[in-house]
């Protein structure tokens, strides 16, 4: 700052950049500007000066901005400043930081409970599908052949055989792969055989069931059992025990019509 | 004429000496560069009045320096150096402001 070390003059005129009116009777500003440019005076030497040194100043301290990117030409409180600003701003991200991992965490773990309780939706499903004879299953179980020789099965020896072997533990049950025989599935009587779920079914009547195949066959050939009774009504009873069986017919789904879920229970 | 070449003259020095600034003059320079610039806008508003005198001009450009210069170094060693300049600026920028609202008036009569 070479203005500083220039010997002052005291001047007792009016600073220059204090508001006077325009005298009326001179030139106005624009044509005085105009003299100025065309027929400089000499005085104009001392102006040209402080504005070369004005300019010489700007155009360092321009440049001096433009290249200073450290913190070495700040002041004591800039740098507190600025360090309490960067404290704040790193506070405020990482209580953003601590917001956003609650939020992920949360959906995480929503995400979680829901995936689990689709799984156990499913696998009730899938139960519910067997119980209901929907899918076609497959299982340990034992195929019993009943032909008729000396007379027609009655279609109660039919249900107290079938009531047996759920009584034993029977998962699925089908009647000559034709019938899958299900809660509702009903039996009658018909013309030369059983109608068993709309459908007539004729002898020989195979009856496999998937189930622990031990306790199938027991439930069978109990005395006064199933076996007892189809030999009673003149037929004959061949049980095998397999270690996998395949049960392939389904019964379509019904709608309920009258029943349905109490939400109160 | 002489006057805007020597601007000229000394924006053409300071981009090819490049010079450094003295690390005691870092705070106060923008601050004195602020004030030549008010005490440069009021000559050429007093130049436009007709009331333009090169002693007057010196004096008031070398006192706004100093002067301006003064505040931000006494501000420093109050410890309210950065708010100090910020006055200073904010002062002779609306006494920079209404120079030129001054100066537009005589050139564009408007």
């Amino acid at each position: 700052m070479p203005d500083t070390e220039r010997p002052e003059e005291h001047a007792p005129e009016p600073a220059p950049d204090e508001p006077i009116d325009q005298p009326t009777d001179q030139p106005t500003g624009r044509e005085r500007l105009r003299r100025a440019m065309l027929r400089p005076s000499r005085g104009q030497v001392v102006v040209a000066v402080l504005l070369a040194l004005l300019g010489y100043a700007a155009v360092t301290q321009v440049r001096f901005t433009n290249v200073d990117d450290t913190y070495a030409s700040l002041r004591e409180q800039d740098l507190i400043d600025l360090l309490n600003g960067l404290t704040d701003t790193s506070q405020r991200a990482e209580s953003e930081i601590a917001r956003l991992e609650r939020t992920r965490d949360d959906l995480r773990s929503s995400t979680g409970a829901r995936e689990a309780a689709l799984a156990q939706a499913q696998e009730r499903a899938t139960n519910l599908s067997i119980i209901a004879g929907l899918v076609p299953v497959t299982g340990p179980g034992i195929r019993i052949t009943v032909t008729e020789t000396d007379g027609p099965v009655d279609v109660d020896t039919m249900v107290d055989t079938i009531q047996e072997l759920r009584t034993a533990g029977a998962e699925a049950i089908q009647i000559n792969e034709q019938v899958r025989v299900v809660a509702q599935t009903p039996f009658d009587d018909a013309v030369g055989g059983i109608e068993i779920g709309g459908q007539l079914v004729t002898s020989p009547y195979v009856i496999e069931v998937i189930g622990p195949p031990d306790a199938l066959h027991g439930a069978v050939d109990f005395p006064n059992g199933p076996r007892a009774g189809f030999e009673d009504d003149g037929a004959t009873v061949e049980v095998d025990e397999l270690a996998s069986l395949d049960i392939e017919s389904v019964v379509q789904p019904r709608k309920p019509e009258y029943a349905e879920p109490d939400s109160s229970q | 004429m002489i006057a805007a070449l020597g601007l000229l003259v000394g924006i053409v020095l300071g981009v090819v000496f490049q010079p450094d600034i003295p690390l005691w003059l870092e705070p106060y320079l923008p601050i004195a560069v602020v004030a030549a610039l008010d005490a440069v806008f009021g000559g050429l508003r007093a130049y436009l009045d007709g009331i333009f005198d090169d002693k007057v001009f010196v004096v008031s450009f070398v006192s706004n320096v100093v002067i301006a210069a003064a505040i931000v170094f006494l501000g420093d060693k109050l410890g309210v150096g950065g708010q100090l300049s910020t006055g200073v600026i904010v002062v002779l920028g609306i006494r920079i402001f209404s120079n030129v609202a001054a100066i537009r008036r005589h050139i564009f009569h408007a």
